[in-house]
């Protein structure tokens, strides 16, 4: 069928904040459905909370609505914009549950809107467990012995019926949230009470374990004709048990027959069709690796992160052709972009091997509890391709940015085996590292298999990178031949991986490895296994022996990605290299992108003129400049990832476009910078680095407590700590030492005061500042977890002056060219500066579409030399918005078991999204709404209850201001002597441990709506702040924990008390 | 031991030999599909040919007894990036390299067979020598010289008359008689057939038509099969006299030979269609099936009372026809699958709809 010609106007809803579970991979595919509904004429409105994505930017689509994803604002766009078309496949779970919702209310009849792609009966098909199990035994697929429970005692029966272990999967969450596998009576009570509370409509799913059975993925994709086709198909290399998120993951599947893997196809196909699938699905099956018996797990019946990565693994378009799709177009019409010639109704054939491993963010969270499970626990990923498994596996391990080149790992070197064994069968995010471990220790293969269900043939690759590492080990360089070391390199040795085993640098390997003509070359992915010519210019590496690039000679700039999404390093840089990208190509530059994470814009292989998907290494990023020889690299708009090369490229004499190796060097290298900020006289926190324990003390007690400790070297805050006594410093700096004697530890005086950043773009000559941000929190919450206005809400005129002037100074005295951020803290009238960034920060895109300027483009323009007085957007301080924009972390900590709570210098959230106003309170009002982290006053049917729990400072700080009479309170007995003061009667909560009700059933019972807990230390698993926080997050209750936040929740609750006060506002 | 490809281009590509040390000349031709490498093998269309597969890791579920297309490897020569030596899969009974040793098969592996395909489809599908000896230039020549496809649908056809009941024994009348004659039949297509409750008997390429008509069959079917289709013009006499006497269908091959036998004409692909993701349209339904396909020919014009049933959406080329007054229909496509897609199994309906 041809284009619908009656949808004109189609609504689509994005994923909102980035969470554990729900990261940019729904930008990917948002941005191509918007791309490719427009590329039909037809007219996009778009509402999606999270500004940090290119979805939201005005080239993308005609209506741009940064708002919460909640009833009321769905409901407003619609009435403001009419649309005739919902997409709602796009948004990932939180799309999907909008649909549902207006549907279930009647608001898509009431507002004529049309659902497109797949219909609400298919959603709910997939989506609602009783529903979807009773199509399945309807057409014939087999699923596993399971039961729908909305109560404890159901479970447990059921539970006994089937036997142990069980599986407890709650409805309608993503990523498995609150679901988890039990072993025992006791453990399952607990898991069904929390997956109970985190489905929305009250139920899970009990079933029996599979533990052991393979799990195999199919994206699949289905038009309105009926016309079906498997995309790619994909084995997991850990078996059922463990998410498939958490799960590291092969494309296409290696150890399954023709019949083993036409019939999964098969079934996916007959799925798809009961189901009525218009778009992309995804369906997971268990197969018993010993017979042809299988189990469908689940559908999505959406893109999700699997298809995102399916695309980038076969270079099939799954969301644009999703769309196209919805829009009625058949398969059979759609062209396939990547060869030009054949069409979309066709199956991928890969010639190469596709390795997906998932990034966890227990660099951050070291005390959390990391066992794997069923939840899913990946903040990110990056993907692989080599012309065999070890070399995507290899290339995969050093695309993480772990500092691990081979399977080597220190820390399990020395453990005895007893320990090892344990660790592979608990499976942790460095299980890998542990069973290669194993394996060097030569434990029997088949022993790992029956103990871990890994499949033999991936211990089997395993085993012989092990094996050859250890014989390199015992060879000099020049022992190794030219025929073994073009082996190890087809097989994705790095050089730096093989020098460390010699005990050797990496450039000796390479330059032995060029001396012997050993050279990368460049492979198409093409979607078609070279059958067909294809135009795509989507590249990976290989040593094998034709290059398939075709070199230019139009002057070429390479920009580089910023790798997997991690906390502290995010969608945020992807939306700044696409920008950048976008930029060189309007300026007439050929653009080359080198990325490694499959979720993102960027690598879309329309993106950049060229795409290569290689790990951001030293040695991987040189292959490409070798080959393409461009003018320079981009590195400020990559993160920490990026800009970690300037060192390397600068000693190959490579130039770097916009600010140099030195200029960087001299803001990350305390003492120089610590030198240069005396220079030009810009205060800072009086501090030290140091290099012994003995040394911090004493610098302790010289500076005066509280002192704020961290690492040098740190991006996101990693291992930042405020120590208010001698005690926590020295047990931070014996750790620190521990984990590295070579780098010294930076002490400062830790002021309090007003936090305030900016970003900026300069010449070398003029310093533009789009704004100035101020953070809502007071200094000590780092600040991309603290909420954040702009344009600044309480800076005197004077200070925004000074502001100005010590940006300029800083900017201009450095020698930066293009970006640069810094942050500040204003303490009684004076300006301090804490930490300056010579790249883009996690600011950048916000800022950018609140102010209207478009900071990446002029940087992109000021680093090849144009100045920024011929730009358009002057110098100096731009002029304030009208609209008012608050920024609002979004953490996904309640996904990560024993993770602290309560802010700190550390970064924790995800994500963030925006709140847009007339007025300050509006902006905080959407904010909060839209990161569903305060209690939602409208929708409450009693007064709601706020726990209190404040720290002495805290306690000597409160006013009857905070205490309105729109609230009742609970507190314990100190604060509530302090409310009762101020002439508030707060209920007494007895403390955890103590008589029933205590301060943990009142959270447990839901009887609580908000906690107000400034905790006086974090990290104590033990303590009960810990584990009041902990219980309430696990029961989405919010908590504020710090009185800034709470204050300001306050004041814009008392100014709006509903949706209907405030307004939308289009963004283009 | 080191072995190497020889293209009548003059093309070298060089590898380690595993499998039976051998030299062979053959027709070298890629084949894309990721599973399915012992179903190819043993398929008899691959006769006199040499398979390059595209997907570099070929063995790794290795060999198992049941997966066959007919009872031993018909192709020439197997070429891949990687062979693996350590199989894994419940069914796996031998490794592939040990397969090939037994059936006196050489394979090559450490091959770049990307640089390969791409050169066969620039220069379409060559020629080529495999080889673990020295050759000199006229050895190369003479070996290329002599390669000829003639002849493959005798070696690798049924030389006797095999008869099989359908698989259900119950006399009810839906038993239905079919000719299936064999000029390279995969097993599938039997299984098939015996699936569908009809008893087919198998004859051999060279049978007669009168000897065929005597055992009163409701059904002709003609297989799949190696070559060119021109190759077989004493059996496309034979089939002429079939053809209004008795219903027929046919699959890739046997759709070839029907075009030659009703006055259409074939031709030679530049590199042919050879793996499991060709998309075709049945335009009856107007729905698109992926397909599992092998063939070098293909029906270039259609014969006269003949229309278009499906046709490769990629290429437009025809894949299926039928004539518009007598029962005769065919496609160019595998819908025995095996290895493949198995979505137009539906065909093996239709075909035995056409039974009397």
């Amino acid at each position: 069928m041809p284009l619908n010609k009656q949808i004109k106007k189609v609504l689509v809803i994005g994923s909102g904040p980035i969470v554990i579970g729900q990261a940019a991979e729904f930008d990917y595919s948002g941005t191509q459905a918007c791309q490719a509904l427009r590329e039909e004429g037809v007219e996009v409105v778009l509402i999606n909370s999270n500004p940090a994505t290119i979805m939201t930017d005005k080239e993308i689509a005609d209506k741009i609505y940064i708002e919460p994803i909640t009833l009321d604002y769905v409901i407003k766009v619609i009435e403001k914009e009419k649309p005739d078309s919902l997409l709602a496949g796009m948004g990932g779970q939180t799309a999907l549950n909008m649909a549902l919702e207006l549907s279930e209310k009647g608001l898509l009849d009431h507002y004529n809107v049309k659902l497109i792609g797949t219909k609400i009966e298919g959603i709910k098909q997939g989506e609602d467990r009783a529903l979807f199990k009773e199509m399945m035994l309807r057409i014939g697929e087999p699923m596993i012995q399971s039961e729908i429970v909305t109560d404890v005692l159901s479970g447990v029966n059921f539970a006994a019926q089937i036997g142990y272990p069980v599986i407890v999967r709650p409805a309608y969450t993503l990523g498995g949230t609150g679901g988890g596998i039990a072993d025992d009576e006791v453990s399952l009570k607990a898991i069904i009470v929390s997956g109970l509370s985190n489905s929305p409509v009250g139920q899970v799913l009990i079933e029996k374990s599979i533990k052991g059975w393979k799990e195999v993925e199919y994206e699949v994709m289905r038009d309105a004709n009926g016309n079906r086709i498997s995309v790619c198909n994909m084995e997991n290399f850990d078996p059922v048990g463990i998410h498939t998120g958490d799960s590291i993951v092969v494309a296409p599947s290696q150890t399954l027959s023709d019949k083993d893997y036409q019939m999964l196809r098969t079934s996916a196909l007959n799925i798809i069709e009961a189901i009525g699938i218009e778009g992309g699905c995804n369906v997971q099956f268990a197969l018993n690796p010993e017979s042809f018996e299988y189990a469908v797990i689940e559908i999505n019946p959406r893109v999700s992160r699997s298809s995102a990565l399916a695309s980038k693994a076969t270079g099939y378009p799954i969301a644009k052709v999703a769309a196209k799709i919805a829009l009625g177009y058949g398969l059979d019409e759609i062209k396939n972009a990547v060869t030009g010639v054949t069409y979309a109704c066709f199956e991928p054939s890969l010639d190469y091997v596709v390795v997906k491993i998932p990034k966890w963010p227990f660099e951050k969270f070291f005390k959390a509890e990391r066992t794997l499970g069923t939840k899913m626990m990946a903040t990110g990923e990056i993907m692989a391709i080599g012309t065999n498994f070890e070399a995507a596996f290899l290339k995969g391990i050093r695309s993480l940015e772990l500092g691990q080149y081979h399977l080597k790992h220190k820390k399990f070197m020395k453990l005895p085996l007893t320990q090892l064994k344990a660790l592979v069968m608990k499976a942790d995010d460095e299980r890998i590292f542990a069973l290669a471990e194993l394996i060097r220790r030569e434990y029997r293969l088949e022993q790992i298999n029956a103990i871990t269900g890994i499949d033999p043939w991936f211990l089997d690759k395993l085993k012989w990178i092990i094996d050859q590492e250890t014989h390199i080990e015992s060879l000099k360089l020049e022992q190794i031949s030219s025929d073994m070391l073009r082996k190890l390199k087809r097989k994705g040795f790095s050089d730096k991986g093989i020098g460390d085993l010699i005990g050797i640098s990496p450039e000796e390997v390479y330059d032995y490895r060029i001396s012997l003509g050993i050279r990368a070359v460049f492979h198409m992915v093409d979607t078609c296994a070279g059958e067909f010519e294809a135009v795509s210019p989507y590249y990976y590496s290989s040593y094998e022996t034709i290059d398939e690039v075709t070199v230019s000679n139009r002057d070429k700039i390479i920009v580089l990605g910023s790798g997997p999404i991690r906390i502290g390093q995010g969608i945020e840089f992807d939306y700044a290299s696409v920008h950048c990208v976008n930029s060189l190509k309007r300026l007439g530059y050929e653009t080359i992108i080198i990325n490694s994470n499959p979720e993102t814009v960027s690598t879309d292989f329309s993106i950049a003129d060229k795409l290569y998907f290689e790990p951001l290494t030293e040695e991987d990023v040189l292959n490409v400049i070798e080959k393409e020889n461009p003018i320079g690299v981009v590195l400020q708009f990559g993160g920490q990832t990026a800009i970690k090369l300037a060192k390397f490229l600068s000693e190959r004499h490579i130039k770097i476009i916009g600010t140099d190796f030195e200029q960087i060097d001299l803001c990350e290298d305390r003492e120089k910078f610590d030198a240069f900020l005396e220079s030009v006289n810009v205060n800072r926190p009086t501090g030290k680095g140091v290099m012994s324990v003995k040394e911090g003390i004493n610098i302790g007690r010289e500076l005066g407590l509280p002192v704020l400790v961290r690492p040098s070297y740190v991006l996101g805050g990693q291992g930042m700590k405020i120590c208010s006594n001698l005690i926590e410093l020295e047990d931070y700096l014996v750790d620190a030492f521990i984990k590295d004697k070579k780098n010294p530890v930076l002490i400062d005086k830790y002021i309090v005061g007003k936090e305030l950043e900016v970003d900026a773009i300069t010449d070398g000559k003029n310093v533009l500042i789009p704004g100035i941000m101020e953070h809502i929190e007071r200094a000590g919450i780092h600040s991309g977890d603290s909420m954040t206005v702009f344009p600044p809400q309480t800076v005197s005129d004077n200070m925004k002056q000074i502001i100005v002037e010590t940006t300029e100074t800083i900017a201009l005295r450095l020698g930066v060219m293009g970006m640069i951020n810094i942050q500040y803290i204003e303490c009684e009238g004076i300006l301090y500066v804490i930490e300056v960034n010579p790249r883009a920060s996690r600011t950048v895109p916000y800022i950018s579409k609140v102010s209207g300027v478009p900071i990446v483009d002029l940087a992109t323009k000021v680093s090849l030399g144009m100045s920024l007085e011929t730009l358009g957007y002057g110098t100096g301080l731009y002029a304030q918005p009208d609209l008012i924009a608050v920024k609002v972390p979004v953490f996904s900590t309640h996904k990560l078991p024993d993770v602290e709570i309560s802010l700190g210098p550390e970064m924790k959230s995800t994500g963030e999204v925006l709140g847009i106003g007339r007025t300050y309170a509006e902006a905080l009002y959407k904010g909060f709404i839209a990161a569903k982290n305060a209690p939602d006053i409208e929708k409450s049917s009693r007064k709601p209850v706020v726990l209190m729990t404040l720290n002495d400072e805290d306690k000597s700080s409160i006013s009857e201001e905070d205490l309105p009479d729109t609230f009742d309170y609970c507190a314990t007995r100190g604060t509530g002597v302090v409310l009762l003061s101020h002439g508030v009667t707060a209920i007494r909560v007895r403390k955890i441990g103590n008589e029933a009700p205590n301060l943990l059933d009142l959270i447990t019972n839901g009887d609580i709506d908000l906690i107000v807990n400034t905790p006086t230390h974090g990290d104590d698993t033990k303590s009960d702040g810990f584990i009041m926080r902990r219980a309430a997050s696990e029961r989405n209750i919010p908590v504020f924990t710090s009185i800034d936040t709470y204050r300001a929740w306050n004041y814009a609750s008392k100014i709006i008390t509903s949706s209907s006060e405030t307004d939308i506002y289009n963004m283009k | 031991m080191k072995a190497r490809l020889i293209l009548e281009n003059g093309a070298v590509f060089e590898g380690e030999a595993f499998g039976y040390l051998d030299t062979q000349v053959g027709e070298v031709v890629f084949n894309t599909g990721m599973t399915g490498y012992q179903e190819v093998l043993t398929d008899p269309s691959y006769c006199g040919q040499i398979i390059v597969m595209t997907y570099p890791l070929i063995g790794n579920y290795g060999i198992n007894l049941d997966d066959f297309e007919s009872n031993s490897i018909k192709a020439k020569g197997l070429i891949v990036r990687e062979k693996c030596a350590f199989s894994s899969n419940f069914r796996s009974e031998f490794e592939l390299e040990q397969f090939l040793k037994h059936n006196k098969v050489l394979g090559i592996e450490g091959i770049d067979t990307r640089a390969l395909t791409r050169m066969i489809r620039s220069r379409g599908t060559m020629r080529g020598i495999i080889t673990t000896e020295d050759l000199s230039e006229t050895e190369i020549s003479s070996y290329i010289e002599d390669y000829s496809s003639k002849g493959v649908v005798y070696a690798v056809c049924t030389k006797t008359i095999e008869r099989y009941n359908g698989l259900t024994t119950s006399s009810d009348e839906q038993h239905k008689k079919v000719a299936l004659i064999d000029y390279g039949a995969k097993k599938n297509i039997l299984r098939e057939l015996l699936k569908r409750n009809c008893d087919v008997t198998i004859y051999p390429a060279w049978t007669s038509a009168d000897e065929i008509l005597k055992d009163q069959p409701d059904l002709v079917f003609l297989s799949n099969g190696p070559g060119n289709p021109e190759d077989l013009a004493p059996e496309i006499e034979e089939i002429k006299k079939l053809i209004g006497v008795k219903p027929i269908v046919g699959i890739c091959l046997g759709h070839q030979l029907i075009a030659l036998a009703s006055e259409g004409e074939t031709e030679k692909l530049k590199f042919g269609h050879r793996g499991c993701n060709h998309p075709v349209k049945d335009i009856g339904k107007n729905r698109v099936y992926i397909t599992s396909q092998n063939h070098g020919y293909c029906v270039t014009k259609l014969p006269k009372d003949f229309e278009v049933t499906h046709v490769n959406v990629n290429d437009g080329s025809v894949e299926g026809m039928r004539h518009t007054l007598l029962p005769v229909f065919s496609v160019q496509f595998h819908p025995e699958a095996s290895p493949g897609p198995r979505e137009s199994d539906y065909l093996f309906d239709e075909f035995i709809a056409y039974a009397e």
